[in-house]
């Protein structure tokens, strides 16, 4: 289980990124953030995987504080290109972390391949990360995360910069392998309609500072189709409902306007790749999904 | 097909130089001049000199192999040594802030001595030989190295270091297999310019310095006023930093497939 309690986190420039925030994970669970752009997000998410020792409050995962990179985490990085090493070959990328955890050469590659397998790239072990698509490449991410077989998952943004078919595979994949690893997972988006679509549970975060906003669960059968699901009038319900969410959440009095703020701002928007408060608006109200 | 490409290909590259070459050789006869012997009497004594020998050595004469032997091992053993201890210090230096701000003044004042103006002290201390030429070579060719590998290691991006200290890879193993492979292609950089400098730092060494080797060879054929011996030796030196310049770039595009590929791709 993960507990955040009373987090908060300001730069050294003053910039407050994260006001004492409350949210507490159980085992299993899928939980989407969503919120606006520059909002805290992916500095919420750097203090979890202990990237970043925050100013106050106090996170537990299972029970221990937070303080260093946990042992059982994964992150799941946004951009790919640079977060997946050029040098080694994709099956050396997935088994790189894996020596940490006692395997000898031979189980690593096989655990290297068997998680290359399950995200659908049984073939692609011997090939750079640079030969494949994007969205190829997210996948092999997404296995050396598997691979490393953590307690908790964390991804941020992880679909920003794939196309919007690409997209939809990857959110597939999120959900199948939640249902047969189990695992925690905490997926940071500012996409409305995939917050709802992956996530058993959806926190709408303020903008800047981030605070817990709403926590709505999402009341959706696990089976998800993305035709079907995105038709149905609950998924419509609360695709609505986080919308007006995150606008309000945009819109309180005293907020930091986009592209003001400090040197959060300026991570977030490299993490998202021009992908602003405009696309937002149109995923809301069901049109285009970002696409790069 | 491909065959033929090829050898067009050869012929479009080496034309000028074939052109120039009879050029030379042309003006040179006509004027007759001592001091600029014609190319085909340079390589007649590049010959007689050091390709005299039996086709097994590659026709190198017994001359060639002392006088080669010589010269490259000290600028082989120089440029590792430097390339060494400069990949070593350079990425102390990047990866600590503490130590740039520290060491940086100094090694940029080391940096913008000539190394050449050094070799008399240099020959006070270790006496003329190969310790002397080593030494030379290596404090020359040090800094380029050093350099490029600390900018190399401080411009490391930022979410590769990240992803490393997610997954857990320890100090040990991110260094050899994050932070080095990540700034491999600046310190590729500053061997290939480290290799060049080292060329030019063993002639010096050997031409002030020593009874052995290439450029002492050059200097003694000057002493003769054996021209033709004295183009040859220049002529031989620009052969071997053409090669070893070539090499250079094989073993680096190997090396670096990854850096041509990944940056193929980006742009």
């Amino acid at each position: 289980m993960l507990q955040i309690t009373g987090l908060t986190h300001s730069y050294s420039d003053g910039h407050v990124a994260i006001d004492s925030l409350d949210l507490t994970v159980a085992d299993g669970e899928l939980l989407s953030i969503v919120g606006p752009s520059g909002c805290g997000k992916s500095t919420l998410l750097r203090c979890i995987a202990g990237l970043i020792r925050p100013t106050g409050g106090r996170i537990t995962l299972n029970g221990a504080a937070v303080d260093g990179v946990p042992d059982d985490l994964a992150v799941v990085f946004q951009d790919y290109s640079r977060s997946l090493f050029p040098w080694l070959t994709v099956r050396d990328n997935v088994a790189l972390p894996l020596r940490r955890r006692g395997k000898s050469r031979a189980e690593r590659r096989a655990a290297a391949q068997e998680a290359l397998e399950s995200v659908g790239l049984p073939d692609a072990g011997r090939k750079y990360p640079w030969q494949l698509s994007g969205g190829m490449q997210q996948r092999v991410s997404i296995a050396r995360a598997l691979a490393y077989r953590p307690s908790l998952l964390l991804m941020d943004e992880p679909f920003g910069s794939v196309d919007a078919q690409t997209r939809e595979d990857l959110e597939d994949l999120v959900l199948q392998v939640h249902r047969a690893e189990k695992m925690t997972i905490l997926l940071v988006t500012h996409d409305i309609d995939e917050s709802v679509y992956v996530g058993d549970r959806v926190v709408v975060l303020n903008r800047s500072p981030a605070r817990v906003h709403a926590d709505l669960p999402v009341t959706l059968s696990a089976d998800r189709d993305q035709i079907e699901t995105r038709g149905l009038p609950e998924f419509v319900r609360l695709r609505a409902e986080v919308g007006r969410l995150v606008r309000g959440g945009a819109r309180i009095p005293g907020a930091v306007p986009a592209g003001a703020a400090g040197g959060i701002l300026k991570s977030d928007i490299r993490h998202q790749k021009g992908v602003g408060p405009d696309t937002m608006a149109d995923s809301e109200s069901g049109g285009t999904r970002p696409t790069r | 097909m491909s065959a033929l490409r090829l050898g067009r290909g050869l012929i479009e590259r080496v034309w000028l130089v074939a052109v120039a070459v009879a050029a030379w050789e042309i003006v040179t006869r006509r004027v007759g001049e001592t001091y600029f012997p014609p190319p085909s009497t340079i390589v007649k004594a590049l010959r007689e000199q050091w390709f005299s020998g039996p086709a097994s050595a590659l026709f190198l004469s017994d001359k060639a192999l002392d006088d080669f032997s010589a010269s490259l091992a000290h600028l082989f053993v120089g440029w590792a040594a430097a390339g060494v201890a400069g990949v070593a210090l350079g990425a102390a230096i990047g990866r600590s802030r503490v130590l740039h701000d520290l060491l940086d003044p100094v090694l940029q004042f080391l940096r913008a001595v000539p190394p050449p103006t050094l070799v008399p002290f240099f020959i006070m201390v270790f006496h003329i030989g190969a310790t002397m030429q080593i030494v030379t070579i290596a404090f020359g060719v040090v800094w380029p190295v050093l350099l490029n590998t600390s900018d190399g290691v401080r411009g490391v991006d930022a979410l590769q270091l990240e992803t490393a200290r997610v997954f857990g890879v320890g100090r040990f193993r991110r260094l050899f297999q994050v932070i080095l492979p990540a700034a491999a292609p600046k310190i590729f950089a500053g061997l290939r310019v480290a290799l060049s400098f080292a060329l030019i730092l063993m002639v010096i060494s050997e031409l002030v310095g020593s009874t052995e080797g290439i450029g002492s060879e050059l200097i003694g054929a000057q002493r003769a006023f054996e021209l033709p011996r004295m183009w040859a030796g220049i002529v031989m030196l620009g052969i071997l930093g053409f090669l070893f310049n070539a090499l250079f770039m094989l073993l680096e595009r190997r090396l670096l497939r990854w850096h041509a590929g990944a940056k193929r791709l980006a742009g």
